[in-house]
């Protein structure tokens, strides 16, 4: 479950809201652009410092202003798609869905065996040992989201996961994303412009203006 | 209005053709021939028989041997410097930038004098050294300073340029997945930069093996501890004018090799995610 509440001032406004998802739900977050989604993604992986509040998932404070805990980005073991998926375009496939185990110093049989289990989890088997570089828009969405999962994070926040994908790709990577959040039980934030994508991946939207939340509603209530 | 006649028309064409290929055949020969006539003044037993010469190879060995520290320590301490300088705000950082290209625009011996100033045995810094019984000016140290300080800029500008290119999509995914800041430099910022860093990296050894003013000026003209190849052919124009003519020609070919090094690495572009 996560639990955040966050007050960042902006150059145009404040951003201050509180958010609340329950493990293996979806909370999509609506609003135009410029209107605080993507920095509230930031915050709460730990890539902007937000002025006051408190960040709790899986159990833990990952931040609270009144008591000075701020844990590193590298250490809030979460799986962050950002809007562009950033595959890292000279590495294979294998090797940036391993990046994130290396780097937590995992032994190479665990590494390799969830490399394999990720692979075939999001049926990009075949490109494994392809460079990322030449990878379609869904291909590396898949392979950003294998990344980011195959660490084991407590929260998944996904950044317009969807954008520059033609509509095939759009519904699979949808129907993955839904998978693995209700599989792993973990939390997910979801930024995106489009309601589609809002109402065939989410279970709540959130509507934000100008840092603040509008309304927050159940995924049927959306049109 | 009546249009021009098509002979009319096929003539201005022809003048026009004439008159580029003429500007592209005036400007390359006003650039290559100087460096042809060279290769013309000397023949290939003169050439060797100069390589054979301990002057010439003296001079060779001490270019090569202080543009490579220099360029080593450029590499080393530029690279943080201008990721760190790219990927912070801080105060100042305007004239920090303007600072580093000073060096470009600063005439040569402007920098030795500089140098001399600052390092020399009553220099500001110089003086407390000598203090010590450390000798800066005047000493193969201060050909690898005078080499840094008139050639870093060629690196430094283009780390600059190629980091504020990258994607900061990368180094923050990078984060997120569990990287140190220095595991995401190493795994993620150099690979992705490399090609760049490589082209800035042999145009600042390049300018650092042609340094001549500041080099003379700082560092003086002492056969093996100071005379670089640019100094040995000055000083041999009155001298041995065919071990100057050696010394030339063996810059001509690496400034060409190098060139040709830039053309091949400046063609890898940063990715954007």
């Amino acid at each position: 479950m996560l639990e955040a509440t966050m007050q960042k001032k902006l150059r145009d406004f404040t951003l201050n809201l509180s958010l609340h998802v329950e493990d293996g739900s979806i909370l999509v977050l609506m609003g135009d652009n410029g209107a605080g989604k993507s920095t509230t993604l930031n915050i709460i992986a730990g890539l902007v410092a937000p002025d006051a509040g408190s960040i709790r998932f899986n159990g833990s404070v990952v931040f609270d202003s009144e008591t000075g805990i701020d844990i590193p980005v590298e250490q809030r073991r979460i799986g962050y798609v950002l809007q562009r998926s950033a595959v890292f375009p000279h590495m294979t496939v294998e090797e940036n869905i391993a990046f994130g185990l290396n780097a937590r110093n995992h032994n190479a049989a665990f590494t390799k065996g969830e490399v394999c289990r990720w692979l075939d989890r999001m049926k990009i088997q075949e490109l494994a040992g392809i460079k990322a570089a030449g990878l379609s828009g869904g291909q590396k969405q898949r392979v950003a989201l294998a990344r980011a999962l195959a660490t084991g994070p407590s929260l998944l926040m996904l950044d317009e996961p969807f954008s520059g994908l033609d509509s095939e790709s759009r519904r699979s990577v949808r129907e993955v994303v839904r998978e693995c959040v209700a599989d792993l039980k973990i939390p997910c934030i979801m930024v995106t412009h489009r309601i589609g994508d809002a109402r065939a991946t989410g279970d709540q939207v959130c509507h934000i203006r100008r840092g603040t939340i509008t309304g927050t509603e159940g995924i049927a209530k959306v049109d | 209005m009546i249009p021009a006649p098509a002979s009319s028309r096929s003539l201005r064409s022809i003048l026009a053709t004439a008159g580029a290929a003429l500007l592209i055949l005036g400007v390359t020969s006003y650039l290559v021939l100087p460096i042809i006539a060279l290769f013309f003044r000397t023949t290939p037993e003169l050439f060797l028989a100069s390589l054979a010469n301990p002057e010439v190879m003296s001079a060779l060995t001490l270019s090569i041997v202080t543009s490579v520290i220099s360029l080593l320590i450029v590499i080393l301490v530029g690279t943080p410097f201008a990721y760190i300088h790219c990927r912070n705000t801080y105060p100042g950082k305007v004239i920090v930038d303007t600072v580093i290209d000073l060096p470009l625009v600063l005439p040569p011996a402007v920098a030795g004098m500089a140098l001399l100033v600052l390092y020399g045995r009553a220099g500001l810094i110089g003086k407390y050294a000598n203090l010590l019984g450390i000798s800066i000016a005047f000493t193969t140290l201060a050909v690898i300073m005078a080499q840094i300080f008139v050639a870093s800029p060629f690196y430094l500008r283009q780390a600059k340029s190629l980091f504020d290119q990258l994607d900061p999509a990368y180094e923050l995914t990078a984060r997120t997945l569990g990287a140190s800041p220095a595991r995401v430099f190493l795994k993620v910022v150099a690979p992705l930069t490399a090609g760049g860093l490589v082209s800035g990296a042999v145009m600042t050894f390049g300018r650092a093996l042609g340094e001549f003013g500041a080099t003379i000026m700082f560092a003086g003209n002492l056969p093996g501890v100071t005379q670089t190849m640019p100094l040995a052919v000055y000083v041999n124009l009155a001298g041995d004018f065919n071990a100057g003519l050696t010394i030339s020609i063996l810059l001509v070919l690496i400034s060409f090799a190098i060139m040709i090094a830039v053309r091949y690495f400046a063609k890898t572009e940063v990715p954007h995610a």
